[in-house]
């Protein structure tokens, strides 16, 4: 015997307890996530690890209160502009570097647009790269969950139900 | 540096993964890889790799949970062998 048994991960959830909870929880990731973020030069986190938990917040997000809400707040053209900014971010950190007489990513060289000595420019430098990380790892784990959950078409899906 | 709590992480690794890969319930196999990855994050701190510990814990535990679980939810449950 098969057991049919599909769920529906985008849908609505019916259970208040989950809504409530998660309304209280999604902030909170969400400033731990930029906490993990700020603080990646001398604890452990960083970009990656913070993108990852800010794309769990959104995920959670679907979760619960269903696509088009969550759709509603964040489409998928902006998503995929997120993904692309954050590399821009983290290639045009890069290239500033070269442009301003260094290395690509030797963010001392940055010293001479902020003025604020070698060892803090490369701790700018390092924060910069790092939310650039951030924002396109969060697009792109939030870009993954959505095709896997909807079968590849997350917008059609959306206007499926509306209609 | 424990070496008896290497030990025993190091044992409910093996006895999670080979869980995972032995159970018929796909569902269960991903909750199981769930609790591997958590036993692995606490091996990897246990270590002093705490860094690879964070990611360990957010991707693996985290997300990679998540996914597992929305392709099982697009397909069938049970495996077939």
């Amino acid at each position: 015997m098969i057991i049919k048994r599909t769920i529906d991960m985008t849908r609505q959830s019916d259970d208040v307890i989950v809504k409530t909870l998660s309304r209280l929880l999604i902030p909170f990731i969400q400033i731990y996530a930029l906490y993990v973020i700020a603080h990646g030069h001398y604890s452990p986190g960083g970009g990656f690890q913070g993108g990852v938990i800010l794309g769990a917040s959104f995920i959670l997000l679907v979760i619960t209160f269903g696509l088009d809400n969550a759709l509603r707040r964040m489409t998928e053209r902006l998503n995929t502009i997120l993904c692309s900014l954050g590399v821009f971010i983290f290639a045009g950190i890069g290239l500033l570097c070269i442009i301003l007489g260094g290395n690509y990513l030797d963010y001392g060289a940055l010293d001479k647009i902020f003025h604020v000595g070698i060892a803090q420019a490369r701790s700018l430098g390092i924060l910069g790269i790092e939310t650039g990380v951030g924002i396109a790892v969060m697009a792109v784990m939030t870009s993954i969950f959505l095709d896997i959950s909807t079968g590849g078409l997350p917008s059609t899906k959306e206007r499926n139900q509306s209609d | 540096m424990i070496w008896q709590l290497d030990l025993i992480f190091c044992i409910f690794v093996i006895i999670c993964a080979i869980a995972a890969i032995t159970i018929k319930d796909l569902l269960a196999a991903v909750i199981i890889l769930g609790a591997y990855s958590f036993f692995m994050c606490l091996l990897w701190t246990e270590m002093g790799a705490v860094d690879v510990a964070f990611t360990e814990a957010s991707v693996g535990a985290g997300v990679g949970t998540v996914l597992f679980i929305a392709a099982v939810s697009k397909t069938k449950r049970r495996s077939k062998d």
